[in-house]
């Protein structure tokens, strides 16, 4: 059967409104009836997703595919890219600036959380030109 | 008939669509110039009541009348209910006055929040292994929204019924054992500030059958009371003292009194549905992880702020704020014993009841989801109504569900319209917020709708 395709701009600058598309993505998988548990996954990756495209490349676009035994989530920027993998993904590691931490972000969770919630991350980047954020999150039958 | 409390008289509705946009749930459709509730939507919110600009949604209570029907009938008031007086400086003279306008009895809803509320900290104390954040139960609105929409959370409800409910048994009992007379012959009416209230009082979310007879509304009552208010003023007797709750019970009746018997914890005190549907999402994905308990109300200020209620919310709430200077902290302590403590529990679990679904096999609600994209692609976009549904997503739903057909879109059919007439100047006109700017070398031709 064909992929449901879903894509939501994230806009960048605006951290308060950052969540939307998560929210939105998770009311159409509850319409679709997925189990509780993969979806709460799958927002909490979406969200951190966000929270990493505003604060770090201004925006970009989250696109969502579902099919019927998995989701993938996309998350795609033209920011400055990420010099060094290994140490993002490092817990507590963190280059958000003063504004994010005083808004309570930037606490170096954001890429760590994706890995923890999704069953398969991966991360294309490259300095100057942007990165493009992979999660796949498996459906129970 | 519906189990809901919330109706539409027919006569009044003109078809206007300012309903369906403001309904929390897109529960509202508009077809042959009339308004109707998807009852499995409805969540009694009461946002279409106070938006309806012709008052043809309505909320009822049951009718005084009911009153007849029992040999001894006790009066169950919400809190709300001491926060509509204006000059009122002692809750017994509402009391008393009850009991002039058909009532025998009283027993305040008051009382069993404060019984609750020390149910709740012996609870939250004892209970380490309670999901967190707990989220308070009080809310009918709140519990139906949980159970359509939220099957993560229901784990982290209280567990305590309504105060109304404990009330309804707390007071049958006492009215039992105090006339003698066999329980069914005792009327117990709650004093609702709400139309999800009344039907609770109906159709009960988390017991196994109704405890109360009927719900009255506040308003109803309360013009009833103000004669018999007057006249116990003017009379100069002395009240009997039936008031038997203290400042902790009767907070319950706005926002904030829920979690006041809460001290130590870290709570987040919502009021407003949609303040409430955003809180809920964010709790679902654990995002306020400091959080031990979650009080939600659906209306404006809590209770105070239900559709049923006649002053306006921070005036009530200010009142109540008065009234409750003069009462103790407290005059009850819950010390129910052995099986009379699972009076406060829920008699059942709350099951969750997926309204949105789209078909109950996966594979089937792709399907439809995949049709709902592709419909909606072609759809203006406006969410101008006039097809009865609130935006251009929920109408291609209702396509793909089968409540509505794809002519329904003025927009869809105009465009055919055109295209069996061919272009003309008259099939090109639209009203203002519908036209588009053309740019300057489109000039002339065709629209697109």
């Amino acid at each position: 059967m064909e992929t449901i395709k879903l894509v939501y701009p994230v806009d960048g600058g605006d951290l308060i409104e950052a969540g939307e598309a998560s929210s939105k993505m998770k009311l159409t998988l509850k319409r679709l009836g997925l189990p509780p548990d993969v979806i709460r996954r799958a927002s909490i990756c979406m969200y951190e997703g966000e929270i990493n495209m505003v604060i770090h490349a201004d925006g970009g676009e989250a696109q969502v595919e579902v099919g019927m035994d998995e989701i993938t989530i996309r998350m795609t920027d033209t920011g400055p890219g990420i010099p060094d993998v290994d140490q993002a993904m490092k817990e507590g590691f963190s280059t958000a600036g003063p504004t994010a931490r005083e808004l309570g972000f930037g606490a170096g969770m954001g890429l760590p959380n994706m890995k923890r919630y999704a069953d398969e991350l991966a991360i294309e980047t490259e300095v100057g030109r942007g990165t493009v954020v992979t999660m796949k999150l498996k459906i129970p039958s | 008939m519906s189990k809901h409390a919330v109706v539409l008289e027919y006569k009044r509705c003109r078809g206007c669509t300012t309903c369906i946009k403001t309904c929390p749930t897109e529960a509202i459709r508009v077809r042959s110039g009339k308004a109707f509730i998807l009852d499995d939507r409805c969540i009694d919110c009461g946002k279409c009541i106070r938006v309806c600009p012709h008052k043809a949604i309505k909320s009822v209570g049951d009718s005084l009348a009911r009153l007849q029907e029992f040999d001894c009938c006790v009066a169950l008031p919400e809190p709300a209910l001491y926060g509509q007086f204006q000059n009122l400086d002692d809750i017994n003279l509402v009391l008393n006055a009850l009991l002039r306008i058909g009532f025998h009895r009283v027993y305040e809803v008051s009382r069993a929040a404060e019984l609750l509320s020390d149910y709740n900290r012996q609870e939250c104390l004892n209970a380490k292994d309670a999901a967190v954040p707990q989220i308070s139960s009080s809310c009918p609105t709140v519990l139906r929204l949980i159970r359509m929409r939220y099957p993560r959370l229901i784990d982290h409800l209280t567990n305590a019924v309504m105060p109304m409910e404990l009330a309804a048994i707390l007071a049958r009992r006492e009215a039992a054992q105090a006339t003698s007379l066999p329980p069914e012959r005792i009327g117990v009416f709650a004093i609702v500030p709400c139309s999800a209230k009344a039907t609770a009082a109906r159709s009960p979310e988390v017991l196994k059958e109704p405890v109360l007879d009927g719900a009255f509304a506040i308003r109803d009552i309360y013009l009833r009371l103000l004669s018999p208010m007057r006249e116990l003023c003017e009379e100069g007797v002395q009240l009997e003292p039936l008031i038997s709750s203290g400042l902790t019970g009767v907070g319950w009746g706005v926002c904030g009194g829920e979690t006041a018997a809460r001290p130590g914890q870290q709570c987040v005190v919502v009021d407003g549905v949609e303040n409430v549907i955003r809180m809920l999402g964010e709790i679902e994905d654990g995002r306020i992880p400091e959080a031990g308990f979650i009080e939600l109300n659906a209306c404006t200020q809590g209770c105070v702020g239900g559709c049923f209620t006649v002053e306006n919310p921070y005036a009530a709430r200010m009142r109540l704020g008065a009234l409750m200077n003069r009462l103790p902290v407290s005059r009850n302590c819950f010390l129910f014993q052995g099986p009379d403590r699972n009076l406060a529990k829920f008699q059942r679990k709350i099951t969750y009841t997926p309204a949105f679904l789209l078909d109950a096999d996966r594979g089937a609600a792709m399907e439809k989801q995949l049709q709902i994209q592709d419909l909606e692609n072609h759809l203006p976009g406006l969410h101008c109504g006039s097809c009865g549904a609130p935006s251009c997503h929920a109408f291609a739903e209702d396509v793909v569900m089968g409540r509505a057909s794809v002519e329904d879109c003025i927009f869809r059919v105009r465009a055919r319209m055109q295209h069996m007439a061919g272009p003309g100047e008259a099939d090109e006109y639209l009203p203002a917020p519908f036209r588009r700017q053309q740019p300057p070398a489109a000039k002339g031709s065709e629209p697109s709708a």
